[in-house]
């Protein structure tokens, strides 16, 4: 939960402050003023249209092809499901995030596997790593692959629809009883991509593990992630999109918006409530209502960003 | 946590001669411990050994985890099942984490 409770926003900001869901369907956001509204449950259909104006983009998260334990023996069916999803929405995203696990094991294999399915969007796709994708003994599968033109460990930045995406590598370099971490090199590298950008440039920023706390008893944090959000705190719009715990959840903070997206793969319990993060098994028929993709649409001229879940069922 | 190595079995007559011969040696194998990964925890997350003795960590998590102890030892990612192990020749504290889950500590007391 948010301790920040000064804002002068009134009631509907602080209920929201108070608010971090974890919802186990789809569920329909919008943002006025920098703050994120559930409209409801929708189903994939309404959610594409009423995302239908201003540019928007698809968030994908946590594939883990190469996963066949009993959570989900089949992960690669179920991200072709979210691909065959994608392609059915009725507006085109203009381009897709993916924030990491695109593999289980950083094998070949694993990597051509979701290359040669989510290729099928046919849409541009911006990587970020997870922990999983960065195991192979000299972590090159994956820099092979996404790293091209990138920064360190694969950060990068790039302008689209007039918002600033900033994708950041928080899982290198980890260190015992830690969180994820950015460290000193890629935090200067985003210091100095943010100088001279106009404040009232929206900013995306996407990362594997959450740059916020989350809950660290299982790791779901980033050391460092509060001097990344120091350098956009000026800043009118930014919107923080990770992967890593497979749910819904989202928070304010100040002009701040964090959210977290679905995996394909598996789904993770509520921080605290099972022994460990490890998957949860779920009976066959709710595994699809726990697993999803994001899509967010940013109206020009508007400081507004409207976030859609979308389970694989609803 | 005692086990019995599955090497113990596979001596024929003249090996286990030898064996008999080199007590210290098999004495020390009996010594051998294991350490189990279950719910990103290390179990147990202390052990006292003496130089010599090897440590068989097992992960019995549906996700992998790595044993890592910086300067020291490293293993691969183990996957479900699979096993590590490192035989400790020198005293002193070792101190290791698994680096993709660096909330996961563990500590080897070596004397």
């Amino acid at each position: 939960m948010s301790g920040d409770n000064h804002g002068d926003d009134g009631v509907s900001r602080r209920k929201v402050l108070e608010c971090m869901t974890w919802a186990g369907t789809g569920v329909l956001w919008t943002a006025t003023g920098g703050v994120p509204r559930s409209i409801g449950i929708i189903d994939s259909a309404e959610a594409a249209t009423a995302a239908a104006p201003g540019m928007s983009f698809l968030q994908i998260s946590d594939s883990h092809v190469g996963f066949d334990k009993p959570a989900n023996p089949n992960a690669l069916g179920t991200l072709e499901e979210a691909v065959n999803k994608i392609n059915a929405m009725p507006a085109k995203p203009s381009f897709m995030i993916h924030t990491g696990d695109i593999t289980h094991l950083s094998k070949a294999a694993e990597f051509d596997n979701a290359e040669r399915i989510i290729s099928q969007t046919k849409l541009d796709v911006h990587y970020v790593p997870g922990e999983h994708d960065f195991i192979d003994e000299e972590v090159k599968l994956y820099r092979e692959r996404y790293g091209r033109g990138t920064k360190g460990h694969g950060w990068y930045s790039f302008d689209a629809g007039g918002v600033h995406f900033i994708g950041l590598v928080n899982v290198v370099d980890l260190k015992a009883g830690g969180l994820g971490n950015l460290g000193a090199e890629q935090l200067a590298w985003l210091e100095d991509d943010l100088r001279g950008k106009s404040k009232s440039t929206p900013v995306v920023l996407f990362a594997h593990i959450p740059l916020w706390t989350v809950y660290p008893q299982w790791g779901w944090g980033t050391e460092d992630g509060g001097r990344a959000l120091e350098y956009v705190k000026g800043f009118g719009s930014v919107t923080v999109l990770n992967g890593h715990i497979h749910q819904v959840m989202q928070k304010v903070e100040g002009n701040v918006t964090f959210h977290t997206a679905r995996s394909t793969a598996f789904p993770q319990p509520a921080p605290g409530a099972a022994p460990s993060p490890g998957p949860m098994k779920v009976e066959d028929a709710r595994l699809r209502s726990m697993l999803g993709v994001a899509s967010i649409n940013f109206k020009q001229n508007e400081q507004r960003l409207a976030i859609i879940d979308t389970p694989l069922q609803g | 946590m005692k086990t019995l190595n599955r090497r113990d079995f596979g001596f024929d007559l003249g090996l286990a001669l030898a064996a008999a011969i080199l007590l210290p040696a098999t004495k020390a194998r009996a010594d051998d411990l294991d350490v189990h990964i279950d719910n990103f925890v290390f179990q147990p997350a202390e052990l006292k050994i003496k130089v010599g003795t090897t440590v068989t960590w097992t992960n019995r998590d549906d996700i992998p985890h790595t044993i890592v102890s910086a300067g020291k030892f490293r293993s691969k990612t183990l996957d479900t099942d699979d096993k590590f192990s490192f035989t400790f020749t020198n005293a002193g504290d070792y101190k290791y984490f698994c680096s993709l889950h660096p909330h996961m500590t563990g500590m080897i007391k070596v004397e």
